[in-house]
C-alpha cells in the first residue's frame, strides 16, 4: 500500500513537468507568430526561389512565393500550432509542433528576405553539405571518443593538424598522399591522447587543451615562417567534385547529395558505418559497455585499456580526415588557425546528437543550413546587420536542437579514468 | 569441478587484505564464507576470478594448477562470479548485459540478440529464474538484476558460481526465492561459494562454513551442529553479546521537546504531519516505521537540515525550530546521519579530516583561520583508537575504510564531545555483528551518562532492542506508542501499527 504510494510521486512530478514544457512550447510558438507577423509582415512582392539550374538534365519552374500573403499564412499556422499546446498538447506533439513552428518561421523568413528577389535554393542547400561536412566528422570523432568514455576536447586541434597536415604533404606528394598524412596525423595525435588519458590518467580537459595549445602553435609558426616564404609547399590540389551518374540528376537532392567531393561522401560514409559499428556489432556492443560500465566490462574479460585506446585512435583518424577538408577540399592551401572553432562545434553537435553518429550529423546540418543560409542574405543585403547574421549559425544550433531534442544522457564512466585494483 | 586456493596472499600496498588463505569447495555443494565487513572476502574472491592477481599462492582446478591473467581466462576455466556491486550497464537490454563478451554473431559481425534473447529464455526456464530478455536493467528491481547476473553467469557455462553478500540488497520475501534458487542450481551440481555476514542465513543455506577474519582462515564449522553464537565469536574474535542490556532505567527531565511540529518535503508534500514527542535525558526513543513514512524528515528537521513549516522543537529549554546547524551542535546535539556515504563524511578526505568536520575551528585545532594539523591528527588518532575504528592510519582515505568502520568514524566523531542528545538514523544498517555491537554498547553509554537518545530504524529488532519507549511513523504521523519498561510490545502489534493498521 505503502510502496505505491512512494512509486506514484515521481511520476506525478514528471507529469507536472511534462504539462509546463507543453505550456512554455505553446507559449513560445505563439510568440514566434507574433514575431512574424510583426516584424517580417512588411515583405512586397514575390519571392522567386530557383530550383534548378540552367544546365540540369531536368530542369524544375521555379518556385514563385507572393511574400506577403505566405508570411501571414505562416504565422497563422504557428499560432495554430502554439494555441493547440495549451487546449490539448503534449506527449509526441510538444516536439512535433515546435520543430513545424520553427520551420514555418524559418520559411517565413527566407520567403522575406528574398522578397522582390530570386535566390539558389539548390545552391544553399549544396552549401549546406558542404558546410556541414567538418562539423559532423569532428562530431563523429568526438562520439567514437566518448562512447568508450574519453572527453575529446582534442577534436579542434585534431581537425587543425589534419588541415595543415594535408596542405603540406598535398603539395608535396599530392592530393591522395596529402590526404593519407592527415588521416596518419590525426590518429597519431588521437594515440597521444589515449597515452595520456588512459595510460597516465591525465586529466582528459586539460590533455586535450594541451593538445589543442601545442598544434595551434606549431601551425601558425611554420605557416607563418615557412609557408610565407616557401609558396610552393601551401598550394596543394583540391579534390573536385564527383558526380554520381543518375543519382546526381535527381532534382534538389541530386545536387545536394550526390555532386559533391570525396570528403561529402567520406563523412556520410563514415556516420552510416559507425553508426552499424556501435550499435549492431559485437564490437561495437563492447565499445559502449567500456564507456557506461568499465569495470563491468572488465569483469567480462573486455580489455578496457586496449578499446579506449583503439577507439580514441579511430576518433583521431576521422578528426584528421575531417581536418584535411578545409585545405584539400576546399582552397587547397592553409591559413593560421583555419578550423576556427569547427571542432568545438562538432563536440557541440555530438551532445545535441545525444552521442549518435546520425545526431551528429543531423546538429552539424542545422549549423550548415543556417551558415550558408546566413552567407546567402549577406548577398541579399536584408537590413540586418552582418554581425548578427555571422551569429545565426551558433544560435540556432544551440536553440534548434536543444530545444527539439531535450536533455540527453551521456555514457555514465564519461570523462572518468579506470583504475584496475 | 572442484575448486582449491592453496596459501593466497594479497596486498594492496601496506594494506595485507588476505594472507595465508587456503579453500576449497566442491561440485555440489554450498561452501558459506564467513566474515566481517573488511575481513577479505571480496578481496579473495576477485582473485579467484581473475579480477586481481595474487601475490603469493595458487589456484587448482581438478587438480592442476592454473593462473588467471584476466577474468576472461576465469570465465573460460568455468568461474562466474556474483559482484557485491552488480556488473550490469544499466543503459543495455537484459539480453545484452548477459552476452557482453561472449556474442553470437552472424555475418559481418552483426550481433545476433535474437539467438542471445532465446539463450536468456531458455536458462531462465531450466533454472526458474524468470526475466524478460528485452527489458533494460536500468528499469528492473535488484531482485530481478540479481537474476540477470546469475543467468550471465550460467550463460558462460561457469560450474563454480561466487555469490558476493547476494542477500544485503534484497527483501526478506526475496531472499526466500533466492535460496530457491541457489538450492536448484547446487542440485544441478554446480559449486557454490555464498559469501556473507549475516548468521542466519549462512546457517540455512551453507553445506559447509569458512570464517574469514582480517584476512585470514580463522575456522572451519558444521551448519548442522554449529550456533549463531559459536559462529559469531568465531567471526569477531570474542564472544559476542546480541542482548543489549537495558538495566537501569532512569529517565529525567525532558531534554528534546517537539511540538506540532510540520515538515514539507521539496515539491511541498507533507513529510512530517503535526508530530509531538519528548525525549528525556536517560531514555531511548525509538522511532519504528517503514522507510518513506516521514522519520528522515523529522530526523532532519529536529537536526537543522531541513525547514519546520511548523511548530516548535525545543532543546535544553531553548528554542531551536529555526537555530542554525552548529548553533544546535554546540549545543550538546550529536547526530548519527542516515547515509554515512553521503551525509556522515567525506570519502575523499582523510581519517583526521573526517574526525574534526565539525570542530576544525575550535581553539584546540585552530589558530586563528589556520587548522593545527598536527593536533588534529594526534586527536584523530586517540579517538580511532578509543572507538575502535580500524584503519592503517589517520592518514587514509575515510571511502577507503569498511563500513562498520566508517560508521565508527562518525560515532567517534559525534560522541567523543560532550553531547546532550545524540540522534541516530540507522546506525547500523548494513553492518556486521561486531560493528553493530559495539555501536549499540556507545549508544546506551550515551544513555547510561543522561543523554536523550533518539534511534530511527527501520530494523523492527534494533528498535525492540535498545528502546525504552517505542513510537511508530505512518504517513507523517505518529500511529502507536509503546512503554518497553512496562511491558515490552509483542513484534506483531508494532508491525500492524507500521502497515497503518489502528491498534
Ligand atoms: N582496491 C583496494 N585498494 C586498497 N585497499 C583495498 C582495496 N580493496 C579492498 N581493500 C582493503 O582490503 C580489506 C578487505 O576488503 P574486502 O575484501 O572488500 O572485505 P570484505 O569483502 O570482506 O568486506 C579492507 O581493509 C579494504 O579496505
Ligand atoms: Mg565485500
Amino acid at each position: 500500500m505503502n510502496g505505491a504510494e512512494t512509486l506514484q510521486r515521481p511520476n506525478a512530478a514528471i507529469d507536472l513537468g511534462a504539462r509546463r514544457r507543453t505550456r512554455i512550447v505553446g507559449a513560445i510558438l505563439i510568440l514566434l507568430a507574433a514575431f512574424v507577423v510583426v516584424v517580417l509582415g512588411d515583405a512586397p512582392g514575390d519571392a522567386t526561389f530557383r530550383l534548378s539550374r540552367p544546365r540540369d538534365v531536368w530542369v524544375l519552374p521555379d518556385l514563385i512565393v507572393p511574400a506577403q500573403p505566405f508570411i501571414y499564412i505562416a504565422a497563422a499556422l504557428t499560432a495554430f500550432l502554439g494555441a493547440r499546446q495549451f487546449l490539448r498538447g503534449g506527449g509526441r506533439w510538444t516536439t512535433l509542433s515546435l520543430g513545424l513552428g520553427l520551420g514555418l518561421g524559418v520559411l517565413a523568413f527566407l520567403v522575406w528576405a528574398t522578397a522582390g528577389n530570386a535566390f539558389s535554393l539548390t545552391g544553399m542547400l549544396q552549401a549546406t553539405m558542404v558546410r556541414a561536412v567538418p562539423i559532423a566528422l569532428g562530431g563523429l570523432a568526438a562520439v567514437m571518443c566518448e562512447r568508450v568514455a574519453v572527453v575529446n576536447i582534442a577534436v579542434e586541434g585534431m581537425l587543425l593538424a589534419g588541415a595543415f597536415t594535408g596542405a603540406l604533404m598535398g603539395s608535396v606528394v599530392g592530393g591522395w598522399g596529402g590526404l593519407l598524412s592527415a588521416v596518419v596525423i590525426g590518429g597519431l595525435f588521437g594515440f597521444i591522447l589515449a597515452a595520456l588519458v588512459v595510460t597516465y590518467r591525465m586529466d582528459q580537459i586539460i590533455a586535450g587543451v594541451v593538445i589543442n595549445l601545442f598544434v595551434l602553435g606549431l601551425t601558425s609558426y611554420v605557416s607563418s615562417q615557412v609557408f610565407a616564404e616557401m609558396r610552393h609547399l601551401n598550394n596543394a590540389p583540391v579534390f573536385r567534385a564527383i558526380d554520381i551518374p543518375l543519382l546526381s540528376d535527381i532534382p534538389v537532392i541530386g545536387p545536394m547529395l550526390f555532386q559533391q567531393n570525396i570528403f561529402v561522401y567520406g563523412a556520410l560514409i563514415m556516420v552510416a558505418v559507425s553508426t552499424y559499428y556501435l550499435f549492431h556489432t559485437r564490437n561495437g556492443l563492447r565499445a559502449r559497455a567500456v564507456g557506461e560500465h568499465p569495470r563491468a566490462a572488465d569483469t567480462l574479460g573486455i580489455d578496457v585499456y586496449r578499446t579506449r585506446y583503439l577507439h580514441v585512435t579511430i576518433g583521431g583518424m576521422i578528426a584528421g580526415f575531417g581536418g584535411a577538408w578545409f585545405t584539400l577540399g576546399s582552397v587547397g592551401r592553409f591559413d593560421e588557425n583555419m578550423t576556427g572553432g569547427r571542432g568545438f562545434i562538432g563536440l557541440a553537435a555530438m551532445v545535441f546528437g545525444r552521442w549518435h553518429p546520425v545526431g551528429a550529423l543531423m546538429a552539424a546540418l542545422v549549423f550548415g543550413f543556417t551558415d550558408s543560409l546566413q552567407q546567402k542574405l549577406a548577398l541579399l543585403q536584408t537590413p540586418i546587420p552582418s554581425e548578427f547574421l555571422a551569429m545565426a549559425p551558433y544560435v540556432a544550433t544551440i536553440v534548434v536542437v536543444a530545444g527539439l531534442i531535450g536533455r540527453a544522457r551521456p555514457p555514465a564512466a564519461d570523462g572518468k579514468p579506470y583504475v584496475k585494483e | 569441478m572442484d575448486v582449491e586456493l592453496k596459501a593466497i596472499t594479497k596486498r594492496f600496498g601496506a594494506v595485507v587484505a588476505n594472507k595465508d588463505v587456503t579453500l576449497q569447495v566442491r561440485a555440489g555443494e554450498v561452501l558459506g564464507l564467513l566474515g566481517e565487513n573488511g575481513a577479505g572476502k571480496s578481496t579473495l574472491m576477485n582473485v579467484l576470478c581473475g579480477l586481481y592477481r595474487p601475490d603469493e599462492g595458487q589456484i587448482v582446478i581438478n587438480g592442476t594448477p592454473v593462473q588467471f591473467t584476466n577474468p576472461g581466462d576465469a570465465i573460460a576455466a568455468g568461474i562466474g562470479m556474483v559482484h557485491q556491486h552488480f556488473m550490469l550497464v544499466p543503459v543495455f537490454t537484459v539480453a545484452e548485459n548477459v552476452v557482453l563478451g561472449v556474442e553470437p554473431v552472424g555475418r559481418l559481425n552483426h550481433l545476433d540478440l535474437k539467438t542471445a534473447s532465446a539463450k536468456v529464455r531458455e536458462i531462465s526456464a531450466r533454472y526458474g529464474l524468470t526475466v524478460d530478455p528485452d527489458a533494460l536493467i536500468e528499469t528492473l528491481p535488484v531482485g530481478v538484476q540479481q537474476r540477470v547476473e546469475i543467468i550471465k553467469v550460467l550463460f558462460r557455462s561457469a560450474d563454480v558460481l561466487i555469490l558476493d553478500e547476494p542477500t544485503a540488497v534484497l527483501t526478506p520475501q526475496e531472499v526466500e526465492d533466492f535460496f530457491g534458487i541457489v538450492r536448484s542450481l547446487r542440485d544441478a551440481g554446480k559449486a557454490i561459494i555464498f559469501i556473507t555476514h549475516k548468521l542466519n542465513e549462512i546457517l540455512e543455506i551453507a553445506d559447509r562454513i569458512s570464517v574469514l577474519r582480517a584476512g585470514r582462515i580463522v575456522g572451519e564449522s558444521d551448519p548442522a551442529t554449529a550456533t549463531k553464537a559459536d559462529l559469531a565469536e568465531v567471526m569477531v574474535g570474542r564472544p559476542v553479546h546480541f542482548e543489549v542490556d537495558r538495566s537501569g532505567a532512569a529517565p529525567g527531565d525532558a531534554m528534546l521537546v517537539i511540538k506540532d511540529l510540520t515538515v514539507l518535503r521539496d515539491d511541498n508534500t507533507i513529510a512530517v504531519d503535526n508530530v509531538s514527542l519528548t525525549v528525556r535525558g536517560g531514555e531511548v526513543l525509538g522511532i519504528a516505521g517503514v522507510q518513506g513514512n516521514g522519520q528522515s524528515a523529522l530526523i532532519q528537521a529536529i537536526t537543522g537540515l531541513m525547514p519546520a513549516a511548523r511548530g516548535t522543537i525545543r532543546f535544553l529549554g531553548q528554542d531551536i525550530t529555526h537555530a542554525s546547524v552548529r548553533a544546535r551542535h554546540k549545543l550538546g546535539l550529536a547526530h548519527i546521519p542516515e547515509d554515512r556515504q553521503r551525509m556522515g563524511l567525506i570519502p575523499d578526505f582523510t581519517v583526521a579530516e573526517n574526525m574534526v568536520l565539525d570542530s576544525y575551528y575550535d581553539p584546540r585545532y585552530a589558530r586563528g583561520p589556520q587548522v593545527q594539523w598536527d593536533a588534529v591528527n594526534q586527536w584523530a588518532a586517540t579517538a580511532a583508537a578509543a572507538f575502535d575504528v580500524r584503519t592503517t592510519s589517520v592518514f587514509a582515505k575515510a571511502g577507503h575504510l569498511s563500513g562498520g568502520n566508517q560508521q565508527k568514524l562518525i560515532v567517534a566523531r559525534e560522541l567523543s564531545r560532550d553531547t546532550k542528545a545524540v540522534i541516530a538514523a540507522q546506525p547500523t544498517r548494513g553492518l556486521d555483528v561486531g560493528s553493530i555491537e559495539y555501536i549499540h554498547s556507545r549508544l546506551m553509554a550515551a544513555r547510561a551518562e543522561g543523554d536523550a537518545v533518539l534511534i530511527m530504524s527501520s530494523e523492527l529488532d534494533e528498535i525492540l532492542a535498545l528502546s525504552d519507549r517505542i513510537v511508530v511513523m505512518f504517513k507523517g504521523r505518529i500511529v502507536a506508542e509503546f512503554d518497553a519498561n512496562v511491558e515490552k510490545p509483542e513484534k506483531s502489534q508494532i508491525g500492524l501499527a507500521m502497515a497503518g493498521v489502528a491498534a
